[in-house]
Protein backbone atom coordinates (compact mmCIF):
# COMPACT_ATOMS: atom_id res chain seq x y z
CA UNK A 1 0.00 0.00 0.00
CA UNK A 2 1.34 3.38 -0.96
CA UNK A 3 1.03 6.39 1.27
CA UNK A 4 -1.25 9.19 0.09
CA UNK A 5 1.55 11.36 -1.19
CA UNK A 6 3.14 8.50 -3.06
CA UNK A 7 -0.22 7.65 -4.62
CA UNK A 8 -0.42 11.18 -5.94
CA UNK A 9 2.97 10.79 -7.47
CA UNK A 10 1.88 7.53 -9.00
CA UNK A 11 -1.25 9.11 -10.44
CA UNK A 12 0.75 12.02 -11.76
CA UNK A 13 2.99 9.68 -13.60
CA UNK A 14 -0.03 7.89 -14.94
CA UNK A 15 1.50 4.50 -14.48
CA UNK A 16 2.69 2.15 -11.83
CA UNK A 17 5.67 3.70 -10.04
CA UNK A 18 8.79 1.55 -10.27
CA UNK A 19 11.32 4.22 -9.37
CA UNK A 20 11.12 7.65 -7.73
CA UNK A 21 13.88 10.23 -7.50
CA UNK A 22 14.07 10.83 -3.74
CA UNK A 23 17.47 12.08 -2.64
CA UNK A 24 18.85 14.95 -4.65
CA UNK A 25 22.60 15.24 -5.24
CA UNK A 26 23.40 17.84 -2.49
CA UNK A 27 21.56 15.73 0.03
CA UNK A 28 23.44 12.58 -0.92
CA UNK A 29 26.73 14.45 -0.82
CA UNK A 30 25.85 15.73 2.65
CA UNK A 31 24.97 12.22 3.82
CA UNK A 32 28.37 10.79 2.96
CA UNK A 33 30.41 13.82 4.01
CA UNK A 34 28.49 13.81 7.29
CA UNK A 35 29.07 10.07 7.73
CA UNK A 36 32.80 10.58 7.22
CA UNK A 37 32.89 13.55 9.60
CA UNK A 38 31.04 11.57 12.28
CA UNK A 39 33.46 8.67 11.89
CA UNK A 40 36.46 10.97 12.33
CA UNK A 41 34.76 12.83 15.19
CA UNK A 42 33.82 9.69 17.11
CA UNK A 43 37.28 8.15 16.77
CA UNK A 44 39.28 11.28 17.59
CA UNK A 45 36.76 12.20 20.28
CA UNK A 46 37.25 8.87 22.00
CA UNK A 47 41.00 9.43 21.94
CA UNK A 48 40.59 12.91 23.40
CA UNK A 49 38.79 11.32 26.35
CA UNK A 50 41.22 8.38 26.57
CA UNK A 51 44.51 9.43 24.98
CA UNK A 52 46.81 6.90 23.30
CA UNK A 53 49.97 5.76 25.13
CA UNK A 54 52.51 8.41 26.00
CA UNK A 55 54.93 9.51 23.27
CA UNK A 56 58.67 9.17 23.81
CA UNK A 57 61.27 11.86 23.22
CA UNK A 58 61.20 15.59 23.47
CA UNK A 59 57.91 17.42 23.57
CA UNK A 60 58.87 19.47 20.53
CA UNK A 61 59.43 16.29 18.50
CA UNK A 62 55.82 15.23 18.70
CA UNK A 63 52.43 16.82 18.19
CA UNK A 64 50.31 13.69 18.31
CA UNK A 65 47.62 14.90 20.69
CA UNK A 66 47.59 18.24 18.91
CA UNK A 67 46.90 16.48 15.60
CA UNK A 68 44.17 14.34 17.15
CA UNK A 69 42.50 17.45 18.48
CA UNK A 70 43.04 19.25 15.18
CA UNK A 71 41.35 16.41 13.29
CA UNK A 72 38.46 16.55 15.75
CA UNK A 73 38.00 20.29 15.37
CA UNK A 74 38.42 20.21 11.59
CA UNK A 75 35.84 17.43 11.29
CA UNK A 76 33.61 19.42 13.65
CA UNK A 77 33.77 22.40 11.31
CA UNK A 78 32.97 20.14 8.34
CA UNK A 79 30.01 18.74 10.25
CA UNK A 80 28.77 22.24 11.11
CA UNK A 81 29.17 23.50 7.54
CA UNK A 82 27.37 20.40 6.28
CA UNK A 83 24.62 20.85 8.82
CA UNK A 84 24.05 24.47 7.81
CA UNK A 85 23.98 23.39 4.17
CA UNK A 86 21.56 20.61 5.06
CA UNK A 87 19.19 23.04 6.80
CA UNK A 88 19.38 25.32 3.76
CA UNK A 89 18.58 22.38 1.51
CA UNK A 90 15.50 21.63 3.57
CA UNK A 91 14.11 24.95 2.33
CA UNK A 92 15.04 24.64 -1.34
CA UNK A 93 15.12 20.87 -1.80
CA UNK A 94 12.27 18.51 -2.54
CA UNK A 95 9.63 17.20 -0.15
CA UNK A 96 11.90 14.45 1.21
CA UNK A 97 14.66 16.84 2.19
CA UNK A 98 12.41 18.25 4.93
CA UNK A 99 11.57 14.90 6.52
CA UNK A 100 14.60 14.88 8.82
CA UNK A 101 13.50 18.03 10.62
CA UNK A 102 9.85 17.11 11.14
CA UNK A 103 8.09 14.99 13.67
CA UNK A 104 4.36 15.00 12.80
CA UNK A 105 3.25 13.99 16.31
CA UNK A 106 -0.29 15.31 15.82
CA UNK A 107 -0.91 13.22 12.71
CA UNK A 108 -2.83 10.12 13.79
CA UNK A 109 -2.31 8.44 10.41
CA UNK A 110 1.41 8.89 10.86
CA UNK A 111 1.29 7.20 14.26
CA UNK A 112 -0.71 4.32 12.76
CA UNK A 113 1.90 3.85 10.09
CA UNK A 114 4.63 4.02 12.71
CA UNK A 115 2.83 1.33 14.71
CA UNK A 116 2.60 -0.79 11.56
CA UNK A 117 6.33 -0.43 10.99
CA UNK A 118 7.00 -1.33 14.61
CA UNK A 119 4.96 -4.51 14.14
CA UNK A 120 6.91 -5.21 10.95
CA UNK A 121 10.14 -4.96 12.90
CA UNK A 122 8.74 -7.19 15.64
CA UNK A 123 7.97 -9.83 12.97
CA UNK A 124 4.23 -9.39 13.56
CA UNK A 125 3.46 -8.28 10.01
CA UNK A 126 4.04 -10.64 7.10
CA UNK A 127 4.33 -8.11 4.32
CA UNK A 128 6.06 -4.74 4.40
CA UNK A 129 4.64 -1.60 2.86
CA UNK A 130 6.18 0.62 0.24
CA UNK A 131 7.60 3.98 1.21
CA UNK A 132 9.18 6.60 -0.99
CA UNK A 133 10.92 8.59 1.74
CA UNK A 134 11.48 7.46 5.30
CA UNK A 135 8.84 5.24 6.83
CA UNK A 136 7.29 6.86 9.93
CA UNK A 137 9.30 4.72 12.34
CA UNK A 138 12.51 5.65 10.53
CA UNK A 139 11.50 9.30 10.60
CA UNK A 140 10.85 9.05 14.33
CA UNK A 141 14.27 7.48 14.90
CA UNK A 142 16.00 9.95 12.60
CA UNK A 143 14.56 12.89 14.48
CA UNK A 144 15.08 11.66 18.04
CA UNK A 145 18.23 9.57 17.69
CA UNK A 146 20.00 11.51 14.98
CA UNK A 147 18.84 15.07 14.38
CA UNK A 148 18.52 16.09 18.05
CA UNK A 149 21.77 14.39 19.19
CA UNK A 150 23.60 15.92 16.22
CA UNK A 151 22.34 19.37 17.16
CA UNK A 152 23.29 18.71 20.79
CA UNK A 153 26.77 17.63 19.75
CA UNK A 154 27.27 20.72 17.60
CA UNK A 155 26.20 23.04 20.42
CA UNK A 156 28.18 21.34 23.21
CA UNK A 157 31.11 20.62 20.90
CA UNK A 158 31.56 24.21 19.84
CA UNK A 159 31.01 25.35 23.42
CA UNK A 160 34.03 23.24 24.40
CA UNK A 161 35.93 24.40 21.34
CA UNK A 162 35.24 28.01 22.35
CA UNK A 163 36.99 27.42 25.66
CA UNK A 164 40.24 26.65 23.87
CA UNK A 165 39.63 29.29 21.24
CA UNK A 166 39.39 31.76 24.14
CA UNK A 167 36.86 34.38 25.12
CA UNK A 168 36.03 36.64 22.21
CA UNK A 169 36.16 33.88 19.60
CA UNK A 170 32.96 33.29 17.68
CA UNK A 171 32.46 29.86 19.27
CA UNK A 172 32.95 31.33 22.73
CA UNK A 173 30.49 34.16 22.15
CA UNK A 174 27.92 32.00 20.39
CA UNK A 175 28.10 28.84 22.48
CA UNK A 176 30.51 28.77 25.44
CA UNK A 177 29.04 31.91 26.98
CA UNK A 178 25.68 30.24 27.71
CA UNK A 179 26.27 26.49 27.40
CA UNK A 180 28.88 26.20 30.17
CA UNK A 181 26.88 28.26 32.73
CA UNK A 182 23.77 26.26 31.80
CA UNK A 183 25.50 22.95 32.60
CA UNK A 184 27.19 24.46 35.66
CA UNK A 185 30.75 23.81 34.64
CA UNK A 186 32.94 22.66 31.81
CA UNK A 187 33.46 19.11 33.10
CA UNK A 188 29.70 18.47 32.84
CA UNK A 189 29.70 19.63 29.23
CA UNK A 190 32.57 17.22 28.55
CA UNK A 191 30.66 14.35 30.14
CA UNK A 192 27.45 15.05 28.22
CA UNK A 193 29.35 15.54 24.97
CA UNK A 194 30.94 12.15 25.61
CA UNK A 195 27.55 10.53 26.23
CA UNK A 196 26.24 12.17 23.04
CA UNK A 197 29.00 10.45 21.09
CA UNK A 198 27.77 7.08 22.31
CA UNK A 199 24.18 7.98 21.43
CA UNK A 200 25.29 8.70 17.86
CA UNK A 201 27.31 5.47 17.73
CA UNK A 202 24.17 3.59 18.77
CA UNK A 203 22.23 5.42 16.07
CA UNK A 204 24.81 4.51 13.42
CA UNK A 205 24.55 0.83 14.35
CA UNK A 206 20.76 0.84 14.13
CA UNK A 207 20.81 2.97 10.98
CA UNK A 208 23.24 0.76 9.06
CA UNK A 209 21.50 -2.41 10.15
CA UNK A 210 18.03 -1.13 9.32
CA UNK A 211 19.15 0.15 5.91
CA UNK A 212 20.75 -3.15 4.92
CA UNK A 213 17.88 -5.19 6.34
CA UNK A 214 15.29 -3.09 4.53
CA UNK A 215 17.33 -3.35 1.35
CA UNK A 216 17.05 -7.13 1.54
CA UNK A 217 13.63 -7.67 3.09
CA UNK A 218 11.49 -4.71 2.12
CA UNK A 219 9.99 -3.90 -1.25
CA UNK A 220 12.20 -0.96 -2.14
CA UNK A 221 15.86 -0.13 -2.55
CA UNK A 222 17.69 1.43 0.40
CA UNK A 223 21.46 1.51 0.24
CA UNK A 224 21.69 2.27 -3.48
CA UNK A 225 19.14 5.05 -3.08
CA UNK A 226 21.63 7.07 -1.06
CA UNK A 227 24.13 6.62 -3.90
CA UNK A 228 21.97 7.16 -6.97
CA UNK A 229 19.08 9.07 -5.45
CA UNK A 230 16.50 6.74 -7.04
CA UNK A 231 14.15 4.64 -4.95
CA UNK A 232 13.50 1.43 -6.88
CA UNK A 233 10.52 -0.75 -6.09
CA UNK A 234 10.88 -4.46 -6.38
CA UNK A 235 7.30 -5.27 -7.41
CA UNK A 236 4.25 -3.74 -9.05
CA UNK A 237 1.85 -4.69 -6.31
CA UNK A 238 0.37 -1.69 -4.47
CA UNK B 1 36.06 57.10 63.39
CA UNK B 2 35.84 57.96 59.68
CA UNK B 3 39.49 57.67 58.64
CA UNK B 4 40.70 59.21 55.39
CA UNK B 5 43.66 58.15 53.27
CA UNK B 6 45.52 61.28 54.41
CA UNK B 7 45.11 60.28 58.02
CA UNK B 8 46.42 56.80 57.27
CA UNK B 9 49.52 58.24 55.62
CA UNK B 10 50.13 60.57 58.56
CA UNK B 11 49.67 57.68 60.93
CA UNK B 12 52.38 55.77 59.07
CA UNK B 13 54.87 58.60 59.65
CA UNK B 14 54.53 60.53 56.42
CA UNK B 15 54.82 64.30 57.00
CA UNK B 16 52.41 66.79 55.48
CA UNK B 17 55.31 68.12 53.43
CA UNK B 18 55.95 64.66 51.96
CA UNK B 19 52.23 64.20 51.42
CA UNK B 20 52.02 67.41 49.36
CA UNK B 21 55.11 66.39 47.38
CA UNK B 22 53.41 63.08 46.71
CA UNK B 23 50.33 64.90 45.45
CA UNK B 24 52.37 67.11 43.10
CA UNK B 25 54.30 64.12 41.78
CA UNK B 26 51.06 62.22 41.22
CA UNK B 27 49.65 65.17 39.27
CA UNK B 28 52.84 65.46 37.22
CA UNK B 29 53.04 61.78 36.44
CA UNK B 30 49.40 61.79 35.34
CA UNK B 31 50.15 64.76 33.06
CA UNK B 32 47.89 67.10 35.01
CA UNK B 33 48.56 70.82 35.59
CA UNK B 34 49.59 72.38 38.95
CA UNK B 35 45.95 73.33 39.54
CA UNK B 36 45.16 69.68 40.14
CA UNK B 37 47.56 69.34 43.07
CA UNK B 38 45.18 70.81 45.66
CA UNK B 39 42.34 68.78 44.22
CA UNK B 40 44.28 65.54 44.65
CA UNK B 41 45.27 66.59 48.16
CA UNK B 42 41.67 67.46 48.92
CA UNK B 43 40.48 64.08 47.67
CA UNK B 44 43.06 62.27 49.78
CA UNK B 45 42.09 64.32 52.82
CA UNK B 46 38.36 63.78 52.51
CA UNK B 47 37.84 60.39 50.88
CA UNK B 48 37.19 57.89 53.63
CA UNK B 49 38.74 54.48 53.53
CA UNK B 50 36.13 52.01 52.43
CA UNK B 51 34.98 49.91 55.35
CA UNK B 52 34.83 46.20 54.78
CA UNK B 53 32.77 43.87 56.92
CA UNK B 54 34.01 40.30 56.64
CA UNK B 55 31.43 37.74 57.73
CA UNK B 56 32.12 34.07 58.36
CA UNK B 57 29.44 31.46 57.80
CA UNK B 58 29.87 27.72 57.28
CA UNK B 59 33.51 27.65 56.26
CA UNK B 60 36.94 26.27 57.14
CA UNK B 61 38.82 29.63 57.24
CA UNK B 62 41.01 28.55 54.33
CA UNK B 63 40.07 31.79 52.55
CA UNK B 64 41.37 33.85 55.49
CA UNK B 65 44.46 31.66 55.70
CA UNK B 66 45.11 32.30 52.03
CA UNK B 67 44.36 36.03 52.27
CA UNK B 68 46.89 36.70 55.03
CA UNK B 69 49.62 35.20 52.82
CA UNK B 70 49.14 37.72 50.05
CA UNK B 71 52.46 39.16 48.86
CA UNK B 72 51.42 41.72 46.21
CA UNK B 73 49.99 43.71 47.94
CA UNK B 74 50.88 42.47 51.39
CA UNK B 75 47.81 41.48 53.34
CA UNK B 76 48.76 43.91 56.09
CA UNK B 77 48.80 46.78 53.59
CA UNK B 78 45.42 45.78 52.26
CA UNK B 79 43.94 45.48 55.73
CA UNK B 80 45.70 48.31 57.55
CA UNK B 81 46.14 50.93 54.81
CA UNK B 82 43.84 50.37 51.89
CA UNK B 83 40.60 49.26 53.41
CA UNK B 84 39.22 49.66 56.83
CA UNK B 85 38.56 46.09 57.89
CA UNK B 86 36.11 46.91 60.65
CA UNK B 87 34.70 43.48 61.32
CA UNK B 88 36.25 40.06 60.87
CA UNK B 89 35.44 37.82 63.78
CA UNK B 90 38.36 35.49 63.07
CA UNK B 91 41.16 38.04 63.29
CA UNK B 92 39.65 41.02 65.15
CA UNK B 93 40.59 41.78 68.75
CA UNK B 94 37.11 42.60 69.97
CA UNK B 95 34.80 39.77 70.86
CA UNK B 96 31.23 39.20 71.95
CA UNK B 97 28.88 42.17 72.19
CA UNK B 98 31.65 44.65 71.44
CA UNK B 99 32.36 42.92 68.16
CA UNK B 100 28.71 42.76 67.17
CA UNK B 101 28.28 46.43 68.07
CA UNK B 102 30.81 47.38 65.38
CA UNK B 103 28.56 45.84 62.74
CA UNK B 104 25.66 48.09 63.70
CA UNK B 105 27.91 51.12 63.93
CA UNK B 106 29.39 50.67 60.44
CA UNK B 107 26.02 49.77 58.96
CA UNK B 108 24.46 53.04 60.12
CA UNK B 109 27.47 55.31 59.60
CA UNK B 110 28.37 54.05 56.12
CA UNK B 111 24.90 53.08 54.93
CA UNK B 112 25.16 51.96 51.31
CA UNK B 113 28.92 52.57 51.22
CA UNK B 114 30.55 49.57 52.81
CA UNK B 115 31.67 46.38 51.17
CA UNK B 116 30.46 43.07 52.53
CA UNK B 117 32.89 40.20 52.21
CA UNK B 118 31.44 36.77 52.92
CA UNK B 119 33.52 33.73 53.67
CA UNK B 120 31.47 30.55 53.85
CA UNK B 121 27.78 30.27 53.28
CA UNK B 122 24.51 30.12 55.22
CA UNK B 123 22.80 26.77 55.90
CA UNK B 124 19.04 27.14 55.50
CA UNK B 125 17.71 23.88 56.94
CA UNK B 126 16.71 23.61 60.61
CA UNK B 127 15.90 27.35 60.48
CA UNK B 128 19.58 28.07 59.86
CA UNK B 129 20.56 26.61 63.24
CA UNK B 130 23.55 24.75 61.78
CA UNK B 131 25.56 27.96 61.87
CA UNK B 132 25.09 30.34 64.80
CA UNK B 133 26.87 33.70 65.09
CA UNK B 134 26.36 35.67 68.30
CA UNK B 135 23.39 33.50 69.26
CA UNK B 136 21.55 33.99 65.99
CA UNK B 137 21.50 32.03 62.72
CA UNK B 138 24.17 33.20 60.29
CA UNK B 139 21.60 33.63 57.55
CA UNK B 140 19.94 36.40 59.60
CA UNK B 141 23.23 38.21 60.10
CA UNK B 142 24.02 37.88 56.41
CA UNK B 143 20.66 39.31 55.33
CA UNK B 144 20.88 42.14 57.87
CA UNK B 145 24.37 43.26 56.88
CA UNK B 146 23.74 42.77 53.16
CA UNK B 147 20.74 45.07 53.23
CA UNK B 148 22.73 48.34 53.17
CA UNK B 149 26.01 47.25 51.59
CA UNK B 150 27.43 48.59 48.34
CA UNK B 151 28.57 45.24 46.96
CA UNK B 152 29.26 41.72 48.15
CA UNK B 153 32.44 39.76 47.64
CA UNK B 154 31.82 36.02 47.85
CA UNK B 155 35.13 34.62 49.05
CA UNK B 156 35.91 31.11 48.00
CA UNK B 157 33.89 28.22 46.62
CA UNK B 158 31.68 28.11 49.75
CA UNK B 159 30.21 31.55 49.26
CA UNK B 160 30.33 31.27 45.46
CA UNK B 161 29.00 27.77 44.82
CA UNK B 162 28.37 25.96 48.12
CA UNK B 163 31.52 23.82 48.28
CA UNK B 164 31.98 20.72 50.39
CA UNK B 165 29.27 21.52 52.96
CA UNK B 166 26.80 21.68 50.06
CA UNK B 167 27.90 18.28 48.70
CA UNK B 168 25.14 15.76 48.21
CA UNK B 169 22.98 15.18 50.14
CA UNK B 170 23.66 18.59 51.72
CA UNK B 171 21.86 17.91 55.03
CA UNK B 172 22.13 21.50 56.28
CA UNK B 173 21.14 22.92 52.88
CA UNK B 174 24.24 25.07 52.72
CA UNK B 175 23.43 27.68 50.08
CA UNK B 176 25.76 30.01 48.15
CA UNK B 177 25.38 33.72 48.86
CA UNK B 178 23.91 34.69 45.49
CA UNK B 179 20.94 32.41 46.09
CA UNK B 180 20.15 34.14 49.41
CA UNK B 181 20.95 37.75 48.52
CA UNK B 182 19.56 38.59 45.13
CA UNK B 183 19.42 42.40 45.08
CA UNK B 184 23.11 43.32 45.41
CA UNK B 185 26.04 43.14 43.00
CA UNK B 186 28.02 40.04 43.91
CA UNK B 187 31.62 39.33 42.93
CA UNK B 188 32.43 35.65 43.13
CA UNK B 189 36.04 34.83 43.92
CA UNK B 190 35.84 31.02 43.88
CA UNK B 191 38.56 28.59 44.84
CA UNK B 192 39.16 26.43 47.86
CA UNK B 193 40.77 28.70 48.85
CA UNK B 194 41.09 31.46 46.26
CA UNK B 195 44.62 32.63 45.43
CA UNK B 196 45.80 35.22 47.97
CA UNK B 197 46.87 37.74 45.33
CA UNK B 198 43.58 37.33 43.51
CA UNK B 199 41.74 38.19 46.73
CA UNK B 200 43.78 41.29 47.50
CA UNK B 201 43.79 42.31 43.82
CA UNK B 202 40.00 42.26 43.69
CA UNK B 203 39.89 44.55 46.73
CA UNK B 204 42.65 46.78 45.31
CA UNK B 205 40.80 47.11 42.02
CA UNK B 206 37.56 48.09 43.72
CA UNK B 207 39.30 50.73 45.84
CA UNK B 208 41.49 52.13 43.06
CA UNK B 209 38.81 52.48 40.43
CA UNK B 210 35.81 52.75 42.72
CA UNK B 211 33.89 50.22 40.66
CA UNK B 212 33.46 46.48 40.35
CA UNK B 213 35.88 44.55 38.17
CA UNK B 214 34.44 43.26 34.91
CA UNK B 215 32.62 40.01 35.63
CA UNK B 216 31.87 37.01 33.46
CA UNK B 217 28.43 35.50 33.09
CA UNK B 218 28.85 33.50 36.29
CA UNK B 219 29.90 36.57 38.28
CA UNK B 220 33.66 35.98 38.45
CA UNK B 221 36.23 38.71 37.68
CA UNK B 222 37.29 38.16 34.08
CA UNK B 223 40.87 39.19 34.78
CA UNK B 224 41.48 36.14 36.97
CA UNK B 225 38.84 33.68 35.82
CA UNK B 226 38.80 34.38 32.08
CA UNK B 227 41.10 31.51 31.16
CA UNK B 228 41.49 27.91 32.16
CA UNK B 229 44.48 26.66 34.11
CA UNK B 230 45.13 24.47 31.06
CA UNK B 231 45.49 27.52 28.80
CA UNK B 232 48.53 28.79 30.68
CA UNK B 233 49.89 25.53 32.08
CA UNK B 234 53.64 25.14 31.74
CA UNK B 235 53.08 21.42 30.99
CA UNK B 236 50.91 22.22 27.98
CA UNK B 237 53.64 21.26 25.45
CA UNK B 238 53.50 17.71 26.83
CA UNK B 239 49.73 17.71 26.38
CA UNK B 240 49.98 18.72 22.73
CA UNK B 241 52.80 16.23 22.15
CA UNK B 242 50.74 13.43 23.68
CA UNK B 243 53.14 12.88 26.58
CA UNK B 244 51.23 11.88 29.68
CA UNK B 245 51.99 10.52 33.12
CA UNK B 246 50.10 7.21 33.30
CA UNK B 247 50.74 6.51 36.98
CA UNK B 248 51.98 8.56 39.90
CA UNK B 249 55.29 6.70 40.02
CA UNK B 250 56.03 6.16 36.35
CA UNK B 251 58.70 7.72 34.20
CA UNK B 252 56.28 10.24 32.74
CA UNK B 253 55.43 11.57 36.19
CA UNK B 254 59.13 11.91 36.99
CA UNK B 255 59.72 13.75 33.72
CA UNK B 256 56.94 16.15 34.52
CA UNK B 257 54.61 15.09 31.70
CA UNK B 258 51.01 16.28 31.42
CA UNK B 259 48.71 14.95 34.16
CA UNK B 260 45.64 14.85 31.89
CA UNK B 261 45.33 11.05 32.09
CA UNK B 262 45.64 11.24 35.88
CA UNK B 263 42.44 13.26 35.95
CA UNK B 264 43.88 16.77 36.07
CA UNK B 265 40.97 19.22 35.88
CA UNK B 266 43.09 22.03 34.44
CA UNK B 267 41.25 21.83 31.09
CA UNK B 268 37.90 22.49 32.77
CA UNK B 269 38.89 24.92 35.52
CA UNK B 270 38.84 28.68 35.26
CA UNK B 271 41.40 30.16 37.63
CA UNK B 272 44.74 31.96 37.67
CA UNK B 273 46.83 29.25 39.40
CA UNK B 274 49.05 28.64 36.38
CA UNK B 275 49.85 32.36 36.01
CA UNK B 276 49.73 33.88 39.51
CA UNK B 277 50.64 30.67 41.34
CA UNK B 278 50.68 30.28 45.11
CA UNK B 279 52.74 31.37 48.11
CA UNK B 280 54.25 34.41 46.47
CA UNK B 281 54.47 32.67 43.11
CA UNK B 282 56.41 29.67 44.37
CA UNK B 283 54.37 26.87 42.87
CA UNK B 284 50.90 25.50 42.14
CA UNK B 285 49.44 21.99 42.31
CA UNK B 286 50.41 20.86 38.80
CA UNK B 287 53.95 22.18 39.28
CA UNK B 288 54.10 20.10 42.47
CA UNK B 289 53.16 17.00 40.50
CA UNK B 290 49.48 16.66 41.34
CA UNK B 291 46.63 17.33 38.95
CA UNK B 292 44.25 20.23 39.44
CA UNK B 293 41.10 19.13 41.29
CA UNK B 294 39.02 21.98 39.88
CA UNK B 295 38.30 23.54 43.28
CA UNK B 296 37.11 26.84 41.81
CA UNK B 297 34.43 25.20 39.65
CA UNK B 298 30.78 24.89 40.58
CA UNK B 299 30.04 21.51 42.19
CA UNK B 300 33.61 20.19 41.88
CA UNK B 301 33.03 18.00 44.95
CA UNK B 302 30.19 16.09 43.28
CA UNK B 303 31.67 15.54 39.81
CA UNK B 304 33.23 12.13 40.27
CA UNK B 305 36.84 11.25 40.91
CA UNK B 306 39.70 13.72 41.04
CA UNK B 307 41.88 11.11 39.33
CA UNK B 308 39.71 10.24 36.32
CA UNK B 309 39.69 12.02 32.99
CA UNK B 310 36.26 10.69 32.05
CA UNK B 311 34.56 11.28 35.36
CA UNK B 312 31.85 9.20 36.96
CA UNK B 313 28.15 9.97 36.63
CA UNK B 314 25.96 9.28 39.64
CA UNK B 315 22.60 10.30 38.16
CA UNK B 316 21.89 6.74 37.12
CA UNK B 317 22.02 5.38 40.64
CA UNK B 318 25.17 3.44 40.04
CA UNK B 319 28.59 4.99 39.65
CA UNK B 320 29.66 4.72 36.02
CA UNK B 321 31.39 6.94 33.52
CA UNK B 322 30.30 7.92 30.02
CA UNK B 323 32.40 5.19 28.40
CA UNK B 324 30.91 2.45 30.59
CA UNK B 325 27.37 3.66 29.92
CA UNK B 326 28.10 4.04 26.22
CA UNK B 327 29.81 0.66 26.07
CA UNK B 328 26.83 -1.05 27.70
CA UNK B 329 24.40 0.74 25.37
CA UNK B 330 26.43 -0.26 22.32
CA UNK B 331 26.68 -3.85 23.62
CA UNK B 332 22.94 -4.12 24.24
CA UNK B 333 21.99 -2.53 20.92
CA UNK B 334 24.63 -4.60 19.12
CA UNK B 335 23.27 -7.83 20.62
CA UNK B 336 19.74 -6.76 19.74
CA UNK B 337 20.80 -6.03 16.16
CA UNK B 338 22.49 -9.43 15.83
CA UNK B 339 19.49 -11.24 17.29
CA UNK B 340 17.11 -9.27 15.10
CA UNK B 341 19.25 -9.97 12.05
CA UNK B 342 19.25 -13.70 12.84
CA UNK B 343 15.46 -13.83 13.15
CA UNK B 344 15.14 -11.71 9.99
CA UNK B 345 17.40 -14.08 8.09
CA UNK B 346 15.28 -17.07 9.13
CA UNK B 347 12.06 -15.27 8.18
CA UNK B 348 13.53 -14.22 4.85
CA UNK B 349 14.71 -17.72 3.95
CA UNK B 350 11.33 -19.17 4.89
CA UNK B 351 9.61 -16.53 2.77
CA UNK B 352 11.83 -17.33 -0.18
CA UNK B 353 11.15 -21.04 0.27
CA UNK B 354 7.45 -20.22 0.35
CA UNK B 355 7.77 -18.17 -2.84
CA UNK B 356 9.74 -20.95 -4.50
CA UNK B 357 7.21 -23.60 -3.54
CA UNK B 358 4.39 -21.38 -4.81
CA UNK B 359 6.15 -21.01 -8.14
CA UNK B 360 6.76 -24.78 -8.31
CA UNK B 361 3.08 -25.57 -7.98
Amino acid sequence: MLSAQDMQEAVAHGRQVRAVYVYEAPLRLWHWVNALAITVLAMTGYFIGSPPPSQPGEASASFLFGYIRFAHFAAGYVLLAGFIGRVYWAFVGNEHSRQLFKLPVFDSAWWKEAAFELRWYLFLERHPKKYVGHNPLAQFTMFLLFFLPLLFMIVTGFALYGEGAQAGSWASMLFTSWVVPMFGQSQDVHTWHHLGMWAIVVFVMVHVYAAIREDIMSRQSMVSTMLSGWRMFKDDKP
Amino acid sequence: MVETFYEVMRRQGITRRSFLKYCSLTAASLGLGPAFVPRIAHAMETKPRTPVLWLHGLECTCCSESFIRSAHPLAKDAVLSMISLDYDDTIMTAAGHQAEAILDEVMTKYKGNYILAVEGNPPLNQDGMSCIIGGKPFVDQLKRVAKDCKAIISWGSCASWGCVQAAKPNPTQATPVHKVITDKPIIKVPGCPPIAEVMTAVITYMLTFDRLPELDRQGRPKMFYGQRIHDKCYRRPHFDAGQFAEAWDDDGARRGYCLYKMGCKGPTTYNACSTVRWNDGVSFPIQSGHGCIGCSEDGFWDKGGFYERVTGIKQFGIEANADKIGGVAVGVVGAAVVAHAAVSAIKQSRRQQGDASEQNK
